[in-house]
């Protein structure tokens, strides 16, 4: 099936070396590997941060930082883990798979996706600079909430500015994939022949051309509000502090699904491959995907149930809420149903996938739970919340990275990673992240409230047992940079497809490892 | 059409979107000013239209009166620290606020009220808050406050604060005056 293998390594001695060739590459998959140590190294920085965090919790009182410092630390952690590390990640990966699954040689506008790449570094800049302004960092939490958000010092201004390079990154990037998606197609891929991860990225860039204006807008008044006398947010001028709320999560909700929904792009290929069957359902799994991304811009106010909103909002935001379980109960069946009765192996892509579906479903029903109004009232800012999305967050979008890793890890490099350090990695992962994580639900419900750096003391226990957990699930993923380096340095050469259940044309109709260009003549597809 | 005019093509449709939705975003300001007004939220600078008065002498309300400022060289105080009044029974009240600076300054009160609850039974009639009060250097004004109780009222709130802080308007470039 070595169909196309042009003259691949010729490419790789042309033009410049060192850092220029990274700084003037417009090859799809240099930027992609670009954009995945980009990301790995802000996870490792919103990492730190989070450490630090947990520090702080680990007894009540007040032992290593100071409140100011603390509210900074859970404000950059969230943005930097949101627009830094998981973001760019899954960008990443869709600029290294989707011209090799559509037959593409490469994006549609590939100097457009350099740019897109290099406006992270400086946006990344801006935020650390933001950590040694005068007046000190902004601790005002991911959500840039008016009025606090007005009252900060200068930390404030280089967070705005580095939300707009990130949005118009975002935005690059996502009219790059489309467009890709769309007019990039070899002879015969028709959209439902797509892989499903190029489905999954389809959706999620139009999401992300939907929404990050808005959130630019949004943080645009909140710059006018800081310096130019509007009074966008600022009652005293007639303006409305809740306005921003619902502009922010406007933004907000549908963002959740931006994360989340090329996850389920990487699990639909990752559980078929290992479980040697096609996936279930592929046209429904398709049609989910829409459904969710369509509702996702009608229950944003869900985030806010208790800014007093009139009852009936609260009753449609909530049932509409509860709709979308719908939608992402047929994935799960389709995931489950997928695995039914397979040749099933369990190496570690497949066991972060497991570990996905998992821990991605007891986020879900966390999900519902706060989603009923007058329960969500009760857990609102709770440690319940941080439960909530660190389980869709962490065990959602950073799993399925890390199985996507994994699993295209001997595509790319055509070298095989340690399979028994990756299972070591998977299960102190799973072990860590869950005694990192579950307990907060307990918190959470017995009522500690987040960002708030002291605690009663009845807390201390489960405050303890999550520190642990955080910092174990931290270390761990110290061992997983050494498996990637490990591959790479040293690895086994990779077989041609080294796992037996992948069948889309990455896997079947490209040399492994992948060659410079992709497809320099469209693959036929049948 | 070949792939690179197709693809020029839908870049200028992406962007023509991706700015659209940017003014979306400053769109939704009137547009929420608009749903808020329909459907009676935030209606902090506009007069309550009173459609039974009819006083409840059953139960007797006590109103306190607060006043504060932020940012404003203004002392601001009311007349009467409270009353005593029945539900669905006319209240008027007059505030006293001077500058003590000798510039001229232009403040916005915004009430807030205590228990919260209370704030959507409190129909004013006539506020100095629905306007913004412009004070000449060392100028004193006097302004009046006219409201009532509704009498639905939940029965278990016997006291009411009423408390107003006046905000500084930075010159004249000011949004949402009614």
């Amino acid at each position: 099936m070595e169909a196309v293998h042009g003259h691949d390594h010729a490419h790789d001695h042309h033009g410049p070396t060192g850092i220029m060739k990274y700084l003037t590459t417009t090859n799809h998959k240099d930027i992609g590997s670009m954009y995945l140590w980009f990301s790995f190294s802000m996870f490792l920085l919103g990492g730190a941060m989070a450490l630090v965090i947990r520090a702080e919790l680990f007894q009540p009182g007040l032992q290593i930082v100071n409140p100011e410092f603390f509210n900074a630390m859970t404000t950059y952690h969230g943005l930097i883990m949101v627009f830094g590390a998981i973001m760019p990640a899954f960008v990443g990966f869709a600029n290294w798979l989707i011209p090799m699954q559509i037959g593409a040689p490469d994006m549609a506008f590939p100097r457009m996706n350099n740019w897109s790449f290099w406006l992270l570094p400086p946006a990344a800049l801006l935020l650390i600079l933001a950590q040694f302004t005068p007046g000190g960092p902004a601790g005002v939490g991911w959500t840039l909430y008016p009025p606090l958000t007005i009252q900060q010092g200068m930390s404030m201004d280089l967070t705005i500015f580095a939300v707009h390079i990130l949005g118009m990154s975002s935005i690059m990037g996502s009219i790059n994939i489309i467009t890709t998606v769309l007019n990039m197609r070899a002879p015969g891929m028709t959209l439902m022949k797509m892989p499903l991860f190029c489905w999954t990225w389809l959706i999620t860039a139009y999401l992300l051309i939907a929404v990050m204006p808005v959130l630019a807008g949004a943080v645009t008044m909140l710059l006018t509000d800081r310096h130019f006398d509007t009074h966008f947010f600022n009652p005293a001028g007639g303006g409305d502090p809740v306005l921003f709320q619902h502009i922010f999560w406007f933004f907000g909700h549908p963002e959740v699904y931006i994360i989340a929904i090329p996850a389920f792009g990487v699990i639909s290929q990752v559980i078929p491959a290992f479980a040697r069957k096609p996936l279930f359902g592929y046209s429904s799994m398709v049609y989910a995907t829409a459904s969710i991304a369509i509702l996702s811009f009608l229950v944003w106010a869900h985030h806010m149930y208790t800014v007093g909103m009139p009852v009936q909002a609260q009753l449609y935001f909530m049932f509409a809420t509860m709709l979308i379980a719908v939608p992402t109960g047929v994935k799960v069946f389709n995931w489950v149903a997928t695995m039914w009765k397979g040749s099933m192996t369990f190496e570690t892509p497949m066991l972060f996938a497991i570990g996905f579906l998992f821990l991605f479903t007891i986020g879900g029903f966390t999900g519902l739970v706060l989603a009923i109004t007058p329960v969500d009232v009760q857990l609102h800012d709770t440690y319940y919340v941080v439960a909530h999305f660190h389980y869709v967050m962490v065990a959602g979008a950073l799993f399925s990275a890390f199985a996507g890793i994994y699993f295209w890890l001997p595509k790319w490099i055509g070298k095989m990673y340690d399979e028994g350090l990756g299972k070591l990695h998977f299960w102190l992962s799973f072990i860590f992240f869950n005694l990192a994580f579950f307990v907060q639900h307990f918190l959470g419900l017995a009522g500690m409230p987040r960002r708030i750096p002291d605690y009663s003391l009845q807390f201390t226990d489960f405050n303890m047992v999550s520190t642990i957990g955080a910092f174990g699930f931290g270390l761990s993923q110290l061992l997983f940079l050494y498996i990637i380096l490990k591959a790479i340095r040293s690895g086994e050469k990779a077989p041609q497809r080294p796992w037996e259940g992948a069948d889309s044309i990455e896997w079947t109709m490209l040399p492994t490892p992948a060659p410079y260009h992709s497809f320099e003549k469209p693959p036929v597809i049948r | 059409m070949s792939t690179a005019s197709g693809n020029a093509l839908l870049l200028r449709k992406l962007v023509v979107i991706a700015v659209a939705m940017f003014g979306f975003g400053f769109a939704l300001v009137p547009i929420y000013k608009k749903i808020c007004e329909t459907a009676g939220i935030y209606d902090l600078q506009k007069a309550d239209r009173l459609v039974n008065t009819q006083v409840d002498t059953s139960r007797t309300l006590t109103i306190q009166f607060d006043a504060n400022t932020r940012d404003l060289p203004w002392t601001f105080r009311p007349l009467q620290k409270s009353v005593q009044a029945h539900p669905g029974e006319m209240v008027h009240i007059v505030y006293e606020v001077t500058n003590t600076a000798a510039v001229d300054k232009l403040g916005q009160a915004i009430p807030s009220y205590g228990p919260q609850i209370a704030g959507q039974y409190v129909k004013k009639v006539e506020c100095f808050c629905f306007a913004r009060q412009e004070l000449r250097g060392n100028e004193t004004r006097q302004m009046p406050l006219q409201f009532v109780v509704d009498p639905q009222l939940p029965r278990d709130v016997s006291v009411i604060t009423l408390s107003y802080t006046f905000f500084e308007l930075p010159g004249g470039k000011t949004r949402g005056e009614s």
